[in-house]
């Protein structure tokens, strides 16, 4: 059969979505893109500037909106992608409001959710107005101006890492992987637009696994004076003067440590999407270690589902960066048509 | 090599400061690894030692004990493992999910028996 | 037939098992401590007296609370223990009736049959024999259920039923064997000489038709008195012990005698009172979630009165409560538990001979350390205040309720002082827990002395293990309150303005506040009139332990996951809004596995406060919580 004549569904309109979409539509075939907010891109929609070299995310963005505009591909927003059924003739796709597609291959890029921060009761988000998690520090970069929620301008901020990560408390065992990183980038941003806030990162281990991060991490402590102190964060309360109080152990000192902040930033960590385990759930696709979704091996078939005609790209199989994500993509169309060619 | 032939060149190790791993005695860490396997779970995160009541008026620190039992390094602890109030917010704060308050326990019932030769 | 020879196997067992219990019973009540040896001569004499009557004829006989819980074995335990008990008092009437002389002795009523068979073929007799026989077939059909139950647990409705040791086994046997070999003995005799009534008359016709009764039955008489004679003898080194020692644990009880903190008469009685029924087992969450299936208070029991290890037995339990709460003999059994706990550090401490008597300075250093564990803790000199407000530990990790808390008694005008709002002294309750008593009371006497410092004339906690320790170990003048308490006291004098919460919420008992303290109804009265309350399957004494719980010294943290996630399950059952409880543990270990938003009492009470612009507009409401209370 002809490629042009084959179609198949990317459920979930992120990085790995768009780029799968992308690739496929070149190779001549017709690709439907459901995505279940107004428009795709994910998360990389509200972020600001990426690791390691904070190139704009709208360079990306652009980049990746480019790679969708073909006349091979559809989109339907709004929309998700509740059910995956083997039918005489494929594929049959439930969308959410009812409709069906049929298909000749599906691939799931339904990505990650990041954690509710509000589940680390500890850390006060929710409670305490100046806890924010990364994702609402990127928001205000966007706006260009970090404040306080009183609108006043901070002295001194926090980022804890491995928040809903390594966790057995909140069933995440699993390293997030990019939290490291995009605190410290995140670090040098607020460094860069409040020379004179002072910045703290409180972190496990510092895991700058990728290329660049280790260099990040060297520049944050050479050009920006950015604090680092290898304890977990048990605690936050607020003292009479409303700031927000810590407690760590020092675990380098060997001592506990107390530190009033104005704003504490909780790196959020990745998790299995709620709409990709509604989805598994519903089509008997088989979920891992920490809920994500499991590939038929962990070195050699990271993209096979074990369900015939049914493709895995992207966060929904495990924590990854933008890079790794798009790579993951471009693997599962290679084998997309892999599986279609051989049929 | 003695401590006289050390001193010839200008500088003694004390031997309180080396943490002498051929020599330690682990039999702590045995006794307690045999009755509570999660004691060989903590990443060192300092998680329990930030929250820890004890922690807040004396030198107590379980995280930097647990440390110690795995070096073999028993003397440090000896004063230090009865401070500990078992209030158990340690338990609730640990990632690793280590039994702190059965660990902290076992310490000192170890530290005793080791005490009285019956380790 | 007139050879008494084979009574005599019966003859020994009872007569031994008579003085067993005189000599047991001196012995138990000598080593009673004064104020109970006089607690159990005020109640001999008293109205204790005729309630343990009372109550042993409802419980020891007819298993009143077993069988409210589990009608057939009720049915069991009734047919055998009342049966028998029936068949002896009316075998002992018969006898007394129908012979010739009167006041004999027991065998002569017990192998009545044998002295007389031909007795029962007309007239009075003849109702007594139908009458005699009728009680057999009660006791037998319980018997069968007994043996269903012994090979088919889930029949009767069990989950697991208990081992047994070998001297059990024994005793079982020859228990199994004496009805049964009644019946047949009976039924020879009645058959060689055609009396009996329905069942020994009916079954000897038949027998006598094919087998040589009269040459029969005297094998069987023998194995009778043999059975008896046996379970007499086996019964103080078996479970069956705890027929007879249930009746001096209800008189102890009855006379006001409790089982404290060290061993004692008490405890000991307590030990072999116990039927090993499994009642405790099937109740048990680490058993029915958790899948640990030997650490229940029934082989804690066992251990304890065959002296075994069980140290690693009595730390595994949650002190959750629930197995005391259904035990048909009434042990307490989490006291008792308690005790082994300290116990255990105490036989740890035990030292030789020579050690004790050698100046060793490590020894030395053991000891002052042991003496005391929290000399570093300063006492600072607290600000006065009506009330004081205690979040506790485990308070600190759930600031919601803390942040709740604090708007419900500013709303309210209460003047407060928060007294571990920088973190504070640990109550004491879990070293309790795990049985080190004498450093719990060092931290005892230091939040004493700073609560009695401060002047508070109500002290408010929001955690239920701080709450137990300060109403039961520590002596305060102050009123002690667990916030739900106490925010039900701000309703009732009208100090909180609240709002209705349009929302379906279930209510979760902690261990500790519930079955602990007994506070059941001021958590329901505040949430009532907040929200809409549901109930659950298992709720108030019988509700579930979340797995959090700090009595258990070495369970898991898989395992309370576990526990926690079935306890979850079962109480949200109805679908609520919200999974209420009021217990910072309690909040972390549901919020860990719940589906369900899990919030505490007070977080819901304080959603229910109007909005604070509108609070602030009006006048604040007069302090009354303090003096309520003065006067309370």
């Amino acid at each position: 059969m002809k490629s042009t004549q084959l179609h198949i569904m990317v459920a979930g309109g992120g990085v790995a979505g768009m780029e799968a979409a992308g690739t496929l539509a070149e190779m001549g075939y017709r690709v439907t893109l459901v995505e279940k907010g107004d428009e795709p891109g994910g998360h990389l929609l509200q972020w600001h500037a990426l690791f390691p070299d904070r190139r704009p995310a709208e360079e990306v963005r652009s980049y990746l909106r480019k790679r969708i505009e073909h006349r091979n591909i559809s989109i339907i927003t709004k929309t998700t992608v509740e059910k995956i059924r083997h039918h005489i003739s494929g594929l049959e796709v439930n969308l959410s409001g009812g409709t069906s597609e049929k298909a000749d291959a599906v691939i799931v890029s339904t990505g990650f959710d990041l954690f509710d921060a509000s589940r680390k009761e500890e850390y006060g988000y929710g409670i305490y107005d100046n806890v924010i998690t990364s994702a609402e520090l990127e928001v205000m970069f966007n706006r260009g101006r970090v404040a306080k929620a009183d609108g006043t301008v901070p002295s001194r901020i926090g980022l804890i890492h491995c928040v809903g990560s390594r966790d057995e408390k909140v069933n995440n065992n699993h390293c997030s992987k990019v939290c490291c990183v995009t605190a410290v980038k995140q670090a040098i941003e607020i460094r860069k637009m409040l020379p004179s806030c002072e910045v703290f990162c409180f972190y496990m281990d510092m895991r700058m696994y990728g290329p660049y991060y280790e260099e990040l991490y060297r520049e944050s402590q050479e050009f920006y004076n950015v604090n680092f102190i290898r304890g977990k964060v048990s605690e936050a309360s607020v003292n009479i003067n409303n700031r927000l109080v810590i407690k760590v152990e020092d675990t380098l000192a060997g001592r506990p440590l107390k530190m009033e902040l104005d704003i504490m930033v909780l790196m959020a960590g990745m998790e299995m999407a709620a709409s990709g385990m509604k989805l598994a759930e519903a089509s008997g696709m088989k979920r891992g270690i920490n809920r994500f979704l499991e590939t038929t091996d962990h070195h050699y078939g990271n993209n096979l589902s074990g369900i015939k005609g049914v493709f895995y790209a992207g966060t929904c199989t495990a924590p990854m960066n933008i890079t790794d994500t798009i790579s993951h993509a471009r693997a599962a169309v290679a084998e997309t048509v892999r599986y279609l060619n051989g049929r | 090599m003695s401590a006289g032939q050390a001193n010839r060149f200008g500088f003694v190790i004390n031997p309180s400061r080396l943490i002498d791993y051929d020599t330690s005695d682990r039999k702590v860490r045995e006794y307690i690894t045999l009755r509570e396997p999660s004691f060989t779970l903590c990443f060192a995160c300092g998680g329990c030692a930030a929250t820890c009541t004890a922690g807040q008026h004396t030198s107590f620190n379980l995280r930097r004990m647990n440390t110690y039992i795995r070096r073999g390094e028993i003397e440090p602890l000896r004063e230090e493992v009865t401070r500990c109030m078992l209030c158990g917010k340690c338990l609730l704060v640990c990632p690793r999910g280590v039994n702190t308050r059965n660990v902290v326990s076992l310490a000192a019932e170890a530290i005793r028996k080791l005490e009285r030769n019956e380790l | 037939m007139n050879s008494e020879l084979f009574t005599l196997p019966f003859n020994l067992g009872l007569y031994f098992i008579l003085i067993y219990s005189v000599v047991r019973s001196t012995v138990w009540f000598r080593d009673l401590s004064r104020p109970d040896k006089l607690r159990l001569q005020r109640g001999f004499f008293g109205k204790p007296f005729m309630d343990s009557l009372r109550e042993i004829f409802s419980e020891s006989l007819l298993h009143r609370k077993i069988f409210s819980k589990n009608p057939v074995l009720g049915y069991m335990h009734m047919s055998l223990a009342f049966g028998w008990f029936l068949l002896i008092v009316f075998g002992t009437i018969e006898a007394d009736f129908f012979s010739e002389k009167h006041l004999n002795p027991p065998s002569h009523a017990i192998f009545f049959r044998w002295f007389n068979p031909e007795h029962g073929a007309e007239g009075f007799a003849r109702i007594f024999s139908f009458w005699m026989d009728l009680l057999l077939a009660f006791i037998l059909s319980g018997l069968l259920l007994a043996i269903i139950k012994r090979f088919i647990p889930r029949m009767m409705g069990m989950k697991k039923t208990t081992k047994h040791t070998w001297t059990d086994r024994i005793a079982l046997i020859s228990l199994w064997l004496i009805f049964p070999s009644r019946l047949l003995a009976e039924s020879f005799t009645c058959g060689a000489y055609g009396s009996g009534s329905f069942l020994t008359g009916n079954l000897g016709n038949a027998l006598a038709s094919f087998l040589p009764a009269a040459e029969m039955a005297p094998w069987f008489w023998w194995l009778y008195s043999l059975s008896l004679g046996t379970f007499f003898i086996l019964l103080p080194v078996s479970r069956y012990f705890h027929i007879p020692v249930e009746l001096f644990l209800i008189f102890m009880r009855n006379s006001g005698i409790t089982t404290g903190d060290r061993h004692s008469s008490y405890t000991e009685v307590q030990t072999h009172a116990c039927s090993s029924c499994g009642v405790c087992i099937s109740v048990c969450q680490m058993s029915s979630a958790a899948g640990i299936h030997d650490i229940q208070s029934a082989y804690f029991i066992k251990g304890l009165r065959n002296d075994r290890d069980i140290a690693a037995i009595t730390a595994n339990c949650l002190m959750c409560g629930r197995c005391e709460e259904v035990c048909p003999v009434g042990i307490e059994l989490g006291p008792m538990r308690l005790i082994e706990r300290r116990q255990g550090e105490r036989s740890d401490r035990i030292m030789k001979l020579p050690e004790k008597y050698s100046l060793s300075r490590k020894r030395g250093s053991t000891e002052k350390i042991l003496t005391q564990a929290y000399g570093y803790l300063v006492r600072e000199e607290p600000e006065r205040a009506d009330v004081l407000f205690f979040a506790g530990c485990m308070t600190h990790l759930t600031p919601s309720v803390i942040v709740a808390m604090k708007k419900i008694m500013d709303s309210a005008g209460v003047r407060y002082r928060f007294m571990d709002e920088n973190g504070g002294v640990c109550c004491g309750r879990p070293l309790m827990l795990a049985g080190r008593d004498r450093e719990a009371r060092e931290l005892i006497n230091h939040n004493s002395d700073m609560i009695w410092k401060s002047g508070a004339q109500i002290l408010v906690t929001s955690c239920p293990i701080c709450y137990k320790v300060f109403r039961e170990s520590y002596y305060l003048e102050a009123r002690v309150m667990h916030h739900s308490e106490f925010i039900n006291l701000l309703i009732e004098e009208g100090s909180l303005r609240l709002g209705y919460l349009h929302k379906k919420v279930v209510y979760h008992d902690p261990c500790e506040l519930g079955r602990g303290s007994g506070i059941f109804e001021e958590p329901r009265a505040v949430i009532s009139y907040v929200a809409e309350l549901q109930t659950s399957s298992q709720e108030s004494n019988m509700s579930l332990c979340c797995g959090g719980s700090l009595g258990n010294l070495t369970l898991s943290s898989g395992k309370r996951a576990m526990i926690a996630a079935d306890a979850a399950r079962t109480l949200t059952l109805g679908s609520p809004d919200e999974l209420i409880t009021a217990c910072p543990l309690c909040k972390k270990t549901f919020a860990q596995v719940a589906e369900t938003k899990v919030s505490d009492i007070a977080e819901l009470v304080a959603a229910a406060l109007p909005a604070p612009r509108a609070a602030k507009a009006k006048t604040r409401p007069p302090r009354r919580a303090a003096r309520a209370v003065s006067n309370g």
